[in-house]
C-alpha cells in the first residue's frame, strides 16, 4: 500500500483509457499524456497499460508501506525520496517506509508516477482510469484525498532489476513551451470564413485558466463563421477543436463529452497530445495543418519510440 | 434522401460518416443501420463507433489502417447495404412521476404552450419515440420528435446539477438524464428506473435506435420502484457475512 499523506492539487489514477463505451455516453478518460505514462510503466517493468498517478502542478506526498520501483515522467515537479532529489524518466527504488514528495513545479504541468506492479484498483468497464463525470474508476471516481490508501499490484519480475534504467531524451516527445501543434482540418471547417481559418492557422491562442481534463478553453483572434446554420450534434474525437459562437476555440481532451454540437474547425493529431498535456494557462499554442496520413505517421513514429526503448531494455544495452 | 453519405476526417485516428444534415427519424435510422451492421462485421483495425443524429464517428487503429483504407472500407460497406430488413423494435416503457419537485419545469412547459399540466403529460405519454442518440454524459438518452404542442426551448442558463432519472424537453426532443450532471433541458418529471448501471453490460438501459414510451406514475409507485431498485442492488452485492 501507499499512504496518501497530502493529495496534491489534483491527483488521479489513470491508465490508457476506457475504450468501447462511448456509444453509451461513457468518456475515455485515461492519461492526458498517454506517452509519458506508458514510458513510466516500461521503466519499472510494468505493461504499458498499467495504471499510475497523473499529478497536476502540485504533487502529493506519498508514504510507501513496502518497497517499490518507481518512475516519474512528464512534467518536472522536482520529486524527492525522503531528502534526496530523484531523476525524472528513470527507475528509482523507494525503500519501505520512505516518503515520495514534490518540491514544486519546474516545467510542464502533468507528471506521471508508475510503481512496480501498478495501482491495483478494480477495473471498471475494462479500465482503471478515474472518470470524474461518471464518478467511477480509479479511487471511487475522484481525485486523491489525504489518508487514502493506494493498493499496489504484484510485480511480475524482481522490480530491483529495473532500478537505474532511464528513458533516453531522444525518444521522449519534443516537449516545449508555446508549441506549434499539428491538426487535421475538419470535420466541419467549411462552417468558417477564409479569414477565420487564416486567423486560426496564423495567430497564437493562449491556454486560459478554464482548462482541465475535459478541454482547454483558448483565447485569441476570434474565428469567424461563414455558415450560419447550426451543426447537428455529432460524435467527438480526442483532440477535437470546436468553436462556440464567441469564436474562441475549445480543445477537447480525454474527459470530454462524447457528443457535441459546436462546429469543429480542426482536430489535433494524437502525436501532439503529450505537448498539450504539458501546456499551462498563459502558454500560447499555434496550429499547423497536416493530412490524416501525416498525422498517423507521426503517431507511429512517436509510439514506436516505446518499442525502441523496450528492445534496448531487453537486450540489456545501456539505454541512456 | 438516399444520397451517398459524406466521409470527413476527424483527426488522424477517426472519421465521420455523415448521412444527412437534419434531425429526422429517416436519417437517424440510416445511421443506426450502418452502426449496427458495421459493429457486427468489424474488420481488424476498425474501432468503436459513436452514432449520433445524422452521423457516425468511426475510430480506427493507426497501426493497422490509414484514413484512405478506412474510407475505402466504409464505402465498400455502404455499397453492400442489404435490402432493408425493417425489424420492429418493441418500445421500452419508462415510468415517470411528472411535475412537482420531480419535474420543476412542467408548469413552464404548460404555460409556454397554453396547456394544462395534465395536457402536457397526456401528450408526452401519448406516442412512441425513437432514441436518436445516447451520449454527452453516461447514459443520457435523447429522443424525438416531441409533439409540437409541448415543445419548449432549452433553459437560458443550464442547471449545474440535474438529478439522475430526470425527464426533460429540449426543443423538439425529449430525453432522460441517466446520471446526475449539468443540463439545460426543461425538466417535466423523473423516472425511478436506473438508466445507467455499472454492473450491467451494456451499462446503458437505452441504446441508439431503441423505441421508448413514457407512462405516468404517482408518488407511491415512484417510491416503490425506487426501493425495488435498491433491493436489487443489495442482492447484486451478494450475502454479507
Amino acid at each position: 500500500m501507499i499512504e496518501v499523506m497530502k493529495p496534491g492539487l489534483f491527483t488521479t489514477i489513470q491508465d490508457q483509457g476506457r475504450w468501447g463505451y462511448q456509444a453509451y455516453g461513457v468518456g475515455i478518460a485515461g492519461a492526458l499524456d498517454p506517452f509519458a505514462l506508458s514510458a513510466a510503466n516500461l521503466l519499472v517493468g510494468n505493461p504499458e497499460g498499467a495504471a499510475g498517478l497523473e499529478i497536476t502542478l502540485q504533487g502529493p506526498t506519498l508514504k510507501f508501506q513496502r518497497e517499490a520501483a518507481v518512475a516519474i515522467t512528464g512534467a518536472d515537479l522536482d520529486p524527492k525520496v525522503d531528502d534526496q532529489s530523484i531523476p525524472l524518466w528513470a527507475c528509482v527504488l523507494v525503500p519501505s517506509g520512505s516518503t515520495l514528495s514534490f518540491q514544486g513545479r519546474k516545467s510542464g504541468v502533468r507528471a506521471y508516477l508508475a510503481v512496480s506492479g501498478g495501482m491495483d484498483v478494480p477495473r471498471v468497464m475494462g479500465s482503471r482510469s478515474t472518470y470524474l463525470l461518471g464518478k467511477f474508476g480509479g479511487l471511487e471516481g475522484r481525485a486523491l484525498r489525504a489518508q487514502d490508501l493506494l493498493p499496489m499490484g504484484i510485480s511480475s519480475g524482481n522490480s530491483r532489476d529495473f532500478v537505474g534504467r532511464s528513458f533516453p531524451g531522444e525518444l521522449r516527445p519534443p516537449y516545449r513551451k508555446n508549441p506549434t501543434l499539428r491538426v487535421v482540418m475538419g470535420p466541419f471547417d467549411e462552417f468558417f470564413s477564409e479569414e477565420g481559418k487564416k486567423r486560426f492557422l496564423s495567430t497564437p491562442y493562449a491556454i486560459t485558466a478554464q482548462s482541465d481534463r475535459m478541454g482547454y478553453r483558448l483565447q485569441g483572434m476570434p474565428i469567424t463563421r461563414q455558415k450560419k446554420e447550426e451543426l447537428i450534434t455529432c460524435g467527438l474525437a480526442n483532440g477535437t477543436i470546436q468553436v462556440p459562437p464567441n469564436g474562441q476555440p475549445i480543445l477537447l481532451l480525454v474527459d470530454r463529452q462524447t457528443i457535441g454540437g459546436y462546429p469543429i474547425i480542426a482536430t489535433l493529431i494524437h502525436a501532439d497530445l503529450p505537448l498539450v498535456a504539458q501546456g499551462a494557462p498563459g502558454d500560447e499554442l499555434r496550429f499547423s495543418v497536416v493530412s490524416p496520413e501525416e498525422g498517423r505517421q507521426a503517431y507511429i513514429r512517436l509510439w514506436g519510440n516505446l518499442k525502441k526503448y523496450k528492445r534496448s531494455a531487453i537486450s540489456g544495452q545501456p539505454s541512456a | 434522401m438516399d444520397e451517398d453519405p459524406r466521409i470527413r476526417p476527424a483527426g488522424d485516428q477517426a472519421l465521420l460518416v455523415e448521412f444527412g444534415t437534419e434531425i429526422s427519424p429517416e436519417v437517424n435510422r440510416r445511421v443506426q443501420e450502418f452502426s449496427r451492421r458495421a459493429s457486427a462485421h468489424k474488420v481488424a483495425g476498425i474501432g468503436e463507433m459513436i452514432s449520433s443524429y445524422c452521423s457516425a464517428l468511426v475510430y480506427y487503429d493507426p497501426f493497422l489502417l490509414s484514413y484512405s483504407q478506412t474510407t475505402a472500407w466504409v464505402k465498400e460497406f455502404l455499397g453492400s447495404r442489404p435490402a432493408e430488413e425493417e425489424t420492429a423494435v418493441p418500445a421500452k416503457e419508462v415510468p415517470v412521476l411528472y411535475g412537482g419537485e420531480h419535474g420543476p419545469d412542467l408548469a413552464f412547459v404548460a404555460r409556454h404552450n397554453q396547456l394544462s399540466e395534465e395536457e402536457v403529460i397526456r401528450l408526452h405519454t401519448g406516442q412512441t419515440y425513437l432514441v436518436y442518440v445516447v451520449g454527452f454524459s453516461p447514459g443520457f438518452t435523447a429522443m424525438g420528435i416531441v409533439p409540437q404542442k409541448i415543445q419548449a426551448p432549452r433553459l437560458a442558463s443550464p442547471r449545474t446539477k440535474v438529478p439522475a432519472g430526470s425527464v426533460g424537453i429540449g426543443g423538439v426532443q425529449t430525453g432522460i438524464y441517466a446520471v446526475e450532471s449539468p443540463g439545460g433541458w426543461q425538466l417535466i418529471g423523473q423516472t425511478p428506473l436506473k438508466l445507467f448501471d455499472l454492473e450491467k453490460d451494456p451499462p446503458s438501459f437505452f441504446q441508439a435506435g431503441d423505441c421508448a414510451r413514457f407512462y405516468a406514475i404517482d408518488e407511491k409507485e415512484f417510491k416503490k420502484k425506487e426501493s425495488g431498485i435498491r433491493i436489487q442492488a443489495k442482492k447484486a452485492l451478494g450475502p454479507v457475512s
